[in-house]
C-alpha cells in the first residue's frame, strides 16, 4: 500500500515535469551495442473519443507585452441601434472585426466585446503586429459590399487575363451595400443549396438592371472586403431586381455573409479609443530580463535559506524548487497567459511561498526549545503554523480576487495587466498554501531526523 | 527579552519623519499621472542611425502635437509623452521624422489612451481599492475579534499606506516614476501583506493570553515580538531579494511597480512591531484602567 503511494507521488511528479518541459529534450546513448537517438518530446494529448478530438497542448503563453503585439480597444457608437438589437449588432461587429482581422493574417487574435456601464467596447487583440493606423483602418473600415463588371478593356489586358477570369473585374459598376435593403438566406429550389438573396432599394433595382444589361454573357463580382465571394454571370438582363448569391455555401456561411453584408460597414461605428503596442524586440528583451530576475532572486532566496536554517533551509529550498515547478505546470496547464505584471505577481508568490516554511520551521524550533520531543514539536509545531498561515493569506487572496475580477464585473478594473499580476499571484499564494504544508511536512518527515 | 514596546517614541519619531516628508512631496510636487489615468500617447521609438533629442524636438515641434515629456532612453532611442493622438496622426509622425531627419524610425512601443477611458479607469481603480479595503477591515474584524487588535491594526494598515503613497511621490519626482494602475495594485497588496504581517504578531500575543490569563499586555508584547521577529524578517528579507532582483534586472515596464511593492514590504514589516504592537498595548492598557 505504501509502495502504491510512493509510486502515485513519483507519476504525478514526473508529469508536472514533463509539463514543464518546454522544448523537447534529445536522448542519445549506446547501450547493449544498440544507438539511441531519440528525444523525449514536450507534453501534447491528441485524444481522439468518439467523433471529438480532445487536443491539449503544454506551452507557455505570453502576453503581448512579452512577445509583442497590439492591444486595441474601439469604443462603439451604439446611438443609432435599438436596445432589442444591440446584442445583435455587437456580435456581428465583432464577428465581422474577426473575420477582416484573420484576412490580416494574424495569428491566434482574441476579438471580445466588454462592457462597462452603457458603453460597449470591443477589444482586438493581435499578436505580432505593431502597426496600429494600418490595423485599426483595416479593422474600421466601411464599405464592404461591391459588385465589380469587367468594363471596357485594351486588346492587351483582355489575352493577359484570359486565363485569370475573375482578377480582371476591376471596374466598379457604383452598385454597393448601400444599395441593399435587405439580405436573406433562401435555398434554391432545385438543388437545395443555401444562397444569399439580396433586395434592392429602387435605385439599386435600376442600377443592378443596367448592369445586368450591359454585362450579359459576363462574371459580375461580388466583393465582401475586397474579397471575392462569387462572380456569377450574366444570364440576362434582370429588372425585379432578384439576386441571389449562391456558391458552395453551408448555412452557417451564408448565415453569416447575410449578416455582414446586412451591417454594409460594421453595423455599429466604432472609434479606436486605446491601443498599446509592443515591438517584438521589447518584448524578447523583457522575458530575457524577468529569466534572469527571476534566477537571481531564486538563488538569493535559496542561499539565504540554506544559510539560515541549515538542514531545515535544504529541505525548504527543495519545498521551494517543487512549488516553483507546480506553479509552473499550472500556468501552462491551464494555460495562463504571462504578462510582465504576472511574472512579477509569480516572483513574489515565490518570496511570500517562503513564509509558510519559515514559520513552520520557528514554531517547530520553539516546541524543541520548550522541551518537547522531535516528533511532537513537529506535530504541534505544524498545526500552530497552519492556522496563522491561513490566516495571514486570506487577505491576499481578497485583494487578488478583488483585483482579477472573475465575474468580469463591469465597476472593477478589466484591465489585462492588473489582473495578470492578480491571477498569478493568487494561484501562487493557493499553490503555496498547498505545498508549504503538505510537501514540506512529507520532506520533514522523511529527511529531517533528529540524531 | 528585549523592551520593544518602550521606545515607541523612536518609532513614532521615523514614521513621522518619513510620512511627514511624503506629505509634503504630494503637496509640493504631486505625482505624474500615467495615461492610464488622464489620457495620452506614449511614444518608443527607436532611430537608426542616431539622432539629437534637439532634433527630434524641432520636428515634433512643428507638428500639431502637444508634448508632455520628451527623454533620450537607451542607445537611439526616446521616450516621447503627448496629449493623446490617434492612430493615423501617430502614423504621420511618424513617417514625418524618418523624412525630416533621415533616419530609420522602429516602433518599441506605442500606448494611446483616450481621456475618456482614463477618467474610467481611475474610477475603477478607486472602487477596487474601496471595496479591498473595505474587505480587508471586515477581515480584521473578524479574526481578531478584539476592538482594540483590530484596530492597532487598521492603524498599522494605514500607516503604510501613507508611507508608500508619500514615498512614491517622491520617487516620481525624482526619478519619473508614474502614478499608474499597477502603482495602486501594489498598495493594495501592501495593505494585504501589512496585515499578513500584523497577524502573525498579534497571534502570539493572543496565544499567550489564552495560556497565562489576560494580565501584562505589554511583556506578552514584547514574548510575542521577540518570538516573531525573526520570522518576520526572514520572512521579509525573502520577498525582498526577490523584488530587488525585479527592480535591478527584471523588465523595464515593471521597474516602479518593483519599487512600490518593495517599500510596501518594508514598511509592511517594519509597521508590526514598531506601530500595530504599541498601538494595541496602549489601547489595551487604556482600556484596563477603565
Amino acid at each position: 500500500m505504501k509502495y502504491i503511494k510512493y509510486l502515485f507521488i513519483a507519476l504525478v511528479a514526473l508529469l508536472i515535469l514533463w509539463i514543464d518541459l518546454s522544448r523537447p529534450i534529445p536522448i542519445k546513448f549506446s547501450a547493449f551495442g544498440r544507438e539511441v537517438n531519440t528525444n523525449i518530446p514536450t507534453l501534447a494529448f491528441n485524444i481522439q473519443m468518439g467523433d471529438r478530438i480532445v487536443r491539449k497542448e503544454f506551452k507557455t503563453q505570453l502576453g503581448l507585452d512579452l512577445k509583442g503585439g497590439s492591444h486595441l480597444v474601439f469604443e462603439t457608437d451604439t446611438s443609432k441601434v435599438t436596445a432589442a438589437d444591440l446584442e445583435d449588432a455587437l456580435t456581428s461587429a465583432r464577428d465581422i472585426i474577426e473575420r477582416r482581422v484573420n484576412m490580416f493574417g494574424v495569428s491566434e487574435p482574441v476579438v471580445r466585446t466588454v462592457q462597462s456601464g452603457d458603453i460597449y467596447r470591443i477589444e482586438v487583440d493581435l499578436p505580432g503586429v505593431t502597426d496600429v493606423a494600418q490595423a485599426s483602418s483595416l479593422i474600421g473600415q466601411t464599405a464592404q459590399l461591391h459588385f465589380k463588371e469587367k468594363g471596357e478593356q485594351t486588346e492587351e489586358e483582355a489575352t493577359q487575363s484570359a486565363g485569370l477570369a475573375f482578377l480582371d473585374l476591376k471596374k466598379e459598376t457604383g452598385l454597393t451595400g448601400k444599395d441593399v435593403t435587405k439580405a436573406s438566406v433562401v435555398f434554391d429550389q432545385q438543388t437545395g443549396q443555401p444562397q444569399v438573396q439580396l433586395n434592392f432599394t429602387s435605385e439599386g433595382n435600376k442600377k443592378f438592371a443596367e448592369i445586368t444589361k450591359r454585362n450579359i454573357g459576363e462574371p459580375v463580382g461580388i466583393y465582401l472586403d475586397e474579397m471575392l465571394i462569387s462572380a456569377p454571370t450574366v444570364q440576362q438582363e434582370i429588372r425585379d431586381g432578384n439576386a441571389v448569391i449562391s456558391g458552395n455555401f453551408r448555412v452557417e456561411d451564408a448565415k453569416q455573409l447575410a449578416t455582414a453584408i446586412n451591417s454594409g460597414a460594421l453595423p455599429l461605428p466604432i472609434k479606436l479609443v486605446e491601443q498599446r503596442s509592443v515591438g517584438p524586440s521589447l518584448g524578447a528583451v523583457e522575458v530575457q530580463r524577468s529569466v534572469i530576475a527571476g534566477a537571481v532572486g531564486l538563488a538569493m532566496v535559496l542561499g539565504f535559506m540554506i544559510a539560515y536554517y541549515g538542514r531545515l533551509g535544504i529541505i525548504a529550498s527543495i519545498g521551494l524548487i517543487i512549488y516553483g515547478l507546480i506553479t509552473f505546470a499550472i500556468f501552462r496547464a491551464i494555460p495562463i497567459v504571462l504578462t510582465l505584471p504576472g511574472v512579477a505577481g509569480f516572483l513574489l508568490s515565490i518570496g511570500m511561498a517562503v513564509d509558510s516554511n519559515i514559520l513552520i520551521f520557528e514554531r517547530i524550533k520553539e516546541e524543541q526549545r520548550k522541551g518537547k520531543s522531535f516528533e511532537s514539536a513537529i506535530r504541534i509545531g505544524f498545526g500552530r503554523a497552519i492556522d496563522a498561515i491561513k490566516d495571514a493569506n486570506v487577505t491576499t487572496l481578497l485583494v487578488a480576487f478583488i483585483l482579477f475580477n472573475p465575474l468580469n464585473w463591469e465597476f472593477l478594473p478589466q484591465f489585462g495587466l492588473v489582473r495578470g499580476f492578480a491571477l498569478t499571484l493568487a494561484i501562487g499564494v493557493a499553490t503555496s498554501l498547498f505545498t508549504g504544508v503538505v510537501i514540506t511536512n512529507r520532506l520533514i518527515k522523511t529527511f529531517y531526523t533528529y540524531k | 527579552m528585549f523592551d520593544f514596546t518602550k521606545y515607541w517614541k523612536i518609532y513614532a519619531a521615523i514614521s513621522g519623519t518619513v510620512i511627514l516628508l511624503g506629505i509634503i512631496s504630494i503637496v509640493r510636487w504631486g505625482y505624474i499621472y500615467s495615461i492610464d489615468f488622464v489620457g495620452g500617447t506614449n511614444l518608443e521609438y527607436q532611430f537608426t542611425p542616431g539622432v539629437t533629442e534637439q532634433q527630434v524636438k524641432t520636428v515634433l515641434d512643428s507638428q500639431d502635437v502637444e508634448i508632455v515629456t520628451l527623454e533620450s532612453r537607451s542607445a537611439n532611442t526616446f521616450f516621447i509623452k503627448l496629449s493623446a493622438i490617434d492612430e493615423q496622426k501617430e502614423a504621420t509622425l511618424r513617417q514625418t521624422l524618418q523624412t525630416r531627419l533621415n533616419s530609420e524610425v522602429t516602433v518599441i512601443r506605442t500606448e494611446t489612451v483616450g481621456p475618456t477611458i482614463g477618467a474610467e479607469t481611475l474610477k475603477k481603480t478607486a472602487i477596487a481599492a474601496g471595496i479591498a479595503i473595505v474587505g480587508i477591515l471586515l477581515y480584521i474584524a473578524w479574526a481578531f475579534k478584539n476592538v482594540n487588535f483590530a484596530l492597532a491594526a487598521i492603524i498599522a494598515m494605514f500607516h503604510d499606506i501613507l508611507v508608500v503613497v508619500g514615498t512614491y511621490s517622491i520617487i516620481s519626482h525624482f526619478f519619473g516614476a508614474e502614478l499608474d494602475t499597477m502603482f495602486v495594485t501594489a498598495l493594495l497588496t501592501t495593505m494585504s501583506f501589512s496585515v499578513h504581517d500584523t497577524i502573525v504578531v498579534f497571534d502570539q500575543i493572543r496565544e499567550y493570553r489564552k495560556h497565562h490569563g489576560i494580565g501584562y499586555i505589554e511583556e506578552y508584547a514584547n514574548k510575542a515580538l521577540t518570538d516573531t521577529m525573526v520570522r518576520s524578517l526572514n520572512n521579509s528579507f525573502t520577498i525582498v531579494f526577490m523584488l530587488l532582483a525585479l527592480v535591478l534586472l527584471g523588465g523595464v515596464t515593471v521597474r516602479y511597480f518593483a519599487v512600490a511593492l518593495l517599500i510596501g514590504t518594508i514598511t509592511g514589516t517594519y509597521s508590526s512591531p514598531f506601530v500595530a504592537t504599541p498601538v494595541a498595548v496602549w489601547l489595551e492598557k487604556r482600556n484596563m484602567k477603565k
